[in-house]
Formats: C-alpha cells, sequence, structure tokens
C-alpha cells in the first residue's frame, strides 16, 4: 500500500475495530460461558463473568435429559442429505448452463432465482396437507425433500458463477489433444471445479443446518433437528437458561467453524454473484 | 453431428433441475390460490364449499391483518435502518490498517452462522430478562430501572435480536464491496487535498450503493418471512405486538385451522415478496450481462 499511515491510526482503528468485534460477538461468548456454570450461577445477579465453579455437568444432563446426539443426528442427516441431493441436480444443470449457454439461458437462470423469492408461507398450508396425507410429517424424508428443492436455486446458481470463470479453451485443448468426453470430465473439468463445489457444498450446508421455517412446521420428534430441538427450550426447560446454553453452544458449534472457512464464499453465494 | 448431440446432452442435463423447479413452484401455489376460494376448516371436515373471494375479504378486513402488515413494515424497516446504518461504518472500519483484522472479522461475522432458535432464546433469557438478563444487571448498575423488553417493548425486542442476526451479513457485503475499491482513485483524491469526509461523500459511497442496493433487497426478501425469531420468543403476542404477516398465517393455519383464510393470507404475502423480487431480478440480471 503506498498511501502513509500513521502508527496513530493503525492504534486507535484497531482498538475500535476489536471493541466492536467483540461487542457482536459477546452474545455468543455469554452464551458459551453460561453453559459451564450451575444453573444458579447462570442465573445470579450480579452475574459472574470468568471466576465461577467451572462444570461440564449441563451437556451430560442435556444428552441425557433430551437425546441431544438424536436431534443432533437428524441435523446432519437432513442438511446433510438435502445438500448432496441438491449438488447432484445441480452439477449438471449449472454445467450445462455455463458450457452450453443458450439464448434462454439467462431467462431460466433468472427464473430459477424467483422462485426462491416466494416467501415459504405462502405454501405452507398445501406442502402442509399434502405432507401429512402422504404420511411425510416429522420424517427426515420429507425435510431433505423440501430442504433441497429451497435451496437449489442458490446451489445452481452458486455452481453456475463458478462454472463460467472455467477458460472454455483448456475443453477446446484437450479436446484437440484426441480427449474423450469422460475423460474430459475427469481430468480437466473436476479438478478445476472442486474449489466451487466445496464452496457451495459448505454455504450450502449452513443454509439448511440453520433453517428454522419448514423445521419447526414440518417436524416435531422423530425427525426434528436442532433447531427445533432448541425451540423445546422456550418453555419450560427455558428456565434452565445453563442447560439452554449447554445445548446451543453444541448445536452452533459445528457450523460456525464451516462458516468461517468458506465466508469468503458467502458474500456470492448470498447476492447470487451480483457481489463479489 | 457434434454440436446436435452437445445441444441434446445439454438439455437432458439441464431439465431435471428446470422439472423439478417448475413443480416445486406451481403445485402448492396453484393448491393454495384453490384453497383460498374455499371455505375449508380442518376442525371440520367434509364442509368444504367454494366461497370465491370471500376468504380475501374477511382476511383483509380482520384488523388482525393491519396490525400484522403494520409490524411487518416496522420491523423489516427498522432492521433494514440498523444493519445498513450501523453496517456502513463498520465496513469503512474494517477496511482500515487493523491489527489482527481476520480474526475481528471472524467475530463480526459469527451471529450470522448462529440457528434463528438459538440466538431467538439467548438473547430472550440471558440478556433480555428483566430480572438476571445481564442488560437489567447494567442497567440496575447505573441506577437505571431494568426495561421488561418483553412486556413493554415486544417488537423492539425482536427488531435487535434480528438486526444482530443481519448485521454481519451487511457489513460483509459493504466490506467486499470497498476493497474492490481503486486503491489509485482514493490516493488520487488524497493528493489533491480531499477530506476524509468528502472524500466519504463522493468517492465511498457512490461505490457502495449498488452493493447497498442488494443488501437492501436481499435482507428485504429475508425479513419479510421472519418466523422463527417470533416463534420461540412471544408467540406473536402480547396481543397482536409482534405478529407479522407470516406469523399471521401460520396461525391461521396451524393454530386456527383456517385453511381458506390462511390460503388467503398466503397469497398476500406472495404479492408483497413478489414486488420486491421484481426489482432484485432486474439488478442481478443486469450483472449477469456484464
Amino acid at each position: 500500500m503506498a498511501r502513509k499511515v500513521t502508527a496513530r491510526h493503525v492504534a486507535i482503528s484497531t482498538l475500535a475495530a476489536w471493541l466492536v468485534g467483540f461487542l457482536i460477538f459477546f452474545p455468543i461468548l455469554w452464551m458459551v460461558l453460561a453453559s459451564f456454570k450451575t444453573e444458579l450461577e447462570a442465573f445470579a445477579t450480579p452475574p459472574s463473568f470468568l471466576f465461577f465453579h467451572w462444570t461440564t455437568e449441563n451437556y451430560a444432563t442435556v444428552q441425557e435429559r433430551s437425546d441431544y446426539l438424536h436431534h443432533a443426528l437428524n441435523s446432519v442427516i437432513i442438511a446433510g442429505g438435502s445438500t448432496l441431493i441438491a449438488l447432484l441436480i445441480a452439477v449438471p444443470a449449472a454445467w450445462s448452463m455455463a458450457f452450453s449457454p443458450t439464448k434462454r439461458t439467462k431467462d431460466v437462470l433468472l427464473w430459477m432465482l424467483s422462485t426462491k423469492m416466494m416467501p415459504p408461507v405462502g405454501v405452507l398450508v398445501p406442502i402442509y396437507l399434502i405432507y401429512k396425507n402422504a404420511g411425510l410429517l416429522d420424517t427426515r424424508a420429507g425435510l431433505i425433500f423440501i430442504l433441497c428443492l429451497g435451496n437449489l436455486p442458490i446451489v445452481i446458481w452458486m455452481l453456475f458463477t463458478y462454472f463460467k470463470e472455467i477458460p472454455k479453451d483448456i475443453l477446446e485443448a484437450a479436446r484437440m489433444d484426441g480427449a474423450t468426453v469422460g475423460r474430459e470430465l475427469i481430468y480437466v473439468l473436476t479438478p478445476m471445479a472442486i474449489p466451487g463445489l466445496a464452496s457451495t457444498l459448505l454455504l450450502n450446508l449452513i443454509l439448511a443446518w440453520n433453517e428454522a421455517f419448514w423445521t419447526l412446521n414440518l417436524s416435531t420428534l422423530d425427525a426434528a433437528p436442532l433447531t427445533t430441538f432448541i425451540a423445546s427450550y422456550s418453555s419450560p426447560e427455558g428456565l434452565f437458561w445453563a442447560r439452554l446454553s449447554a445445548a446451543s453452544t453444541l448445536a452452533i458449534a459445528p457450523i460456525m467453524i464451516i462458516g468461517w472457512f468458506s465466508q469468503k464464499q458467502l458474500v456470492r453465494g448470498l447476492t447470487f454473484g451480483a457481489v463479489k | 453431428m457434434a454440436t446436435r448431440q452437445t445441444q441434446f446432452l445439454a438439455r437432458a442435463l439441464l431439465s431435471p433441475a428446470v422439472l423439478l423447479l417448475f413443480i416445486w413452484m406451481i403445485v402448492p401455489l396453484a393448491l393454495t390460490i384453490y384453497f383460498s376460494t374455499l371455505h375449508y376448516s380442518l376442525l371440520d371436515p367434509g364442509s368444504e364449499s367454494f366461497v370465491g373471494l370471500d376468504n380475501y375479504t374477511y382476511f383483509l378486513t380482520d384488523p388482525a391483518f393491519l396490525a400484522s402488515l403494520q409490524n411487518t413494515l416496522v420491523l423489516v424497516g427498522s432492521v433494514l435502518a440498523l444493519t445498513i446504518g450501523l453496517g456502513i461504518p463498520l465496513a469503512v472500519l474494517l477496511d482500515q490498517p487493523v491489527v489482527g483484522r481476520n480474526f475481528v472479522r471472524l467475530m463480526v461475522i459469527a451471529p450470522f452462522f448462529v440457528m434463528p432458535t438459538v440466538s431467538a432464546l439467548v438473547w430472550k433469557n440471558l440478556l433480555m430478562h428483566p430480572v438476571s438478563g445481564l442488560f437489567a444487571w447494567i442497567a440496575t448498575s447505573l441506577g437505571l430501572t431494568p426495561i421488561d423488553w418483553f412486556t413493554d417493548a415486544p417488537l423492539l425486542a425482536i427488531i435487535f435480536i434480528v438486526a444482530w442476526q443481519w448485521l454481519p451479513f451487511a457489513t460483509l457485503i459493504l466490506l467486499t464491496a470497498l476493497q474492490s475499491l481503486d486503491e489509485e482513485q482514493k490516493e488520487a483524491a488524497e493528493m489533491d487535498g480531499a477530506s476524509a469526509t468528502s472524500r466519504f461523500i463522493y468517492l465511498t459511497l457512490p461505490h457502495l450503493a449498488r452493493p447497498i442496493t442488494v443488501v437492501i433487497l436481499i435482507e428485504t426478501i429475508f425479513l419479510l418471512t421472519v418466523f422463527a425469531e417470533i416463534f420461540v420468543t412471544t408467540g406473536g403476542g402480547p396481543g397482536l405486538q409482534t405478529t407479522n404477516i407470516a406469523f399471521l398465517v401460520y396461525s391461521q393455519a396451524l393454530i386456527q385451522f383456517d385453511v381458506g383464510s390462511a390460503s388467503a393470507g398466503g397469497l398476500v404475502a406472495v404479492v408483497i415478496a413478489n414486488i420486491v423480487a421484481f426489482f432484485l431480478v432486474r439488478i442481478v440480471g443486469r450483472n449477469l450481462e456484464a
């Protein structure tokens, strides 16, 4: 950077940025701290910040009393399953639009985007009734299906913007050298597409893991993922703050890690490539 | 010919996605429209009858509709104002030379990865509880009376929770846009003697116009259907104070089991969302050609 940066400037902006960052992060930190307190300490005024009796018993209680692992497994299966199926459908579609575009490709893409704009409440009634009649309420399959459809437009869009950046000349060069379509796919395209595929996968996992409209409305117990499980703490278990905090910490930890890894791709995915 | 083969292949690869999305869009929507013209209550099965536009008259003249429309607009407007009003200075701050910027950025975007049910319950209990919450303790320490958030200002409480969740999104997008601002332009303006304020107004803000528009449109689409945060904290109450359109439709469908009226409400929500979507699709579409 050519501009002059004074030490004072760095000191002030560093201090301000750390302070603001800490304030924004604080509710999460406070929750993690509360998860290691006893119920009494979590509730105490004045609150204790670090000097309390640290305990991990809340984590054990959450598992014992409400079978946390069952709901975590549901989250993994539902988020993972819907993401994988969405990728299976989206990869060929995005590949075809990126490499053999037609006059209508742009319209198709925009139409797909517009399906994402439909508010879920607009179709809550028919989906609920169809699921009820088909016995899909509170099943993992039902949730996988609906989350997959809900996120499919974003997945196609993200993959499309990544695939479009793969230079076509490379394909032609490979073809000149006598590569078949299959070899082309395995040796040329796949290695170049993997970074885009990976970030699409991660972003979609985050969205599916945190989805809280369909999961709350279509699952109660058997298929309930962590979003629904945590909602059950709104009453009367919500009185147990330490336990609520432990369950919440467990519920957000995996996605927080994935999210931090994929933060750079987040902007691109969530703005449909409008901001890079 | 190879090209014809390729074309056929391309179409075959595209069609499953198109077909699925087409069904996903058309079938439930058609059913919603159909149900919205029926007298249809799940409590009284077998009594379905065609009532024309009665459900719309009922839904649109219901005082709950006006209240929830107002709540929806207040919620969307306030969260947009908060996230953009705080997001711009925050993005500018993070664009400065900051020691440990990557770590600060991690802290700032963290709330975006917290599932809505968790953030709502943590805020409601650990922070906003009128007796044992942290805010109450801070207020008491300062000699103030603690606010009973969910009794005295329930909608404001929800606005704060939702704004906390979306502030990272606005900040991250604006920061990404700022970082693409040409360093040389900034330098040239500086050499010409432009002050920091006028550089911000004449250089930075115009550059941010498009990303701000994108933030507004995308956030609006998600904020119009805020649901989980209301579901786990207030259940729409007290009274109708925190009922938005999404929650009203939900309660008519799954609490009162009035399928017809809920369907009419659902379509009203679709119309409102489509007005926003129209503009977003145009902006994104323009970008596609560039």
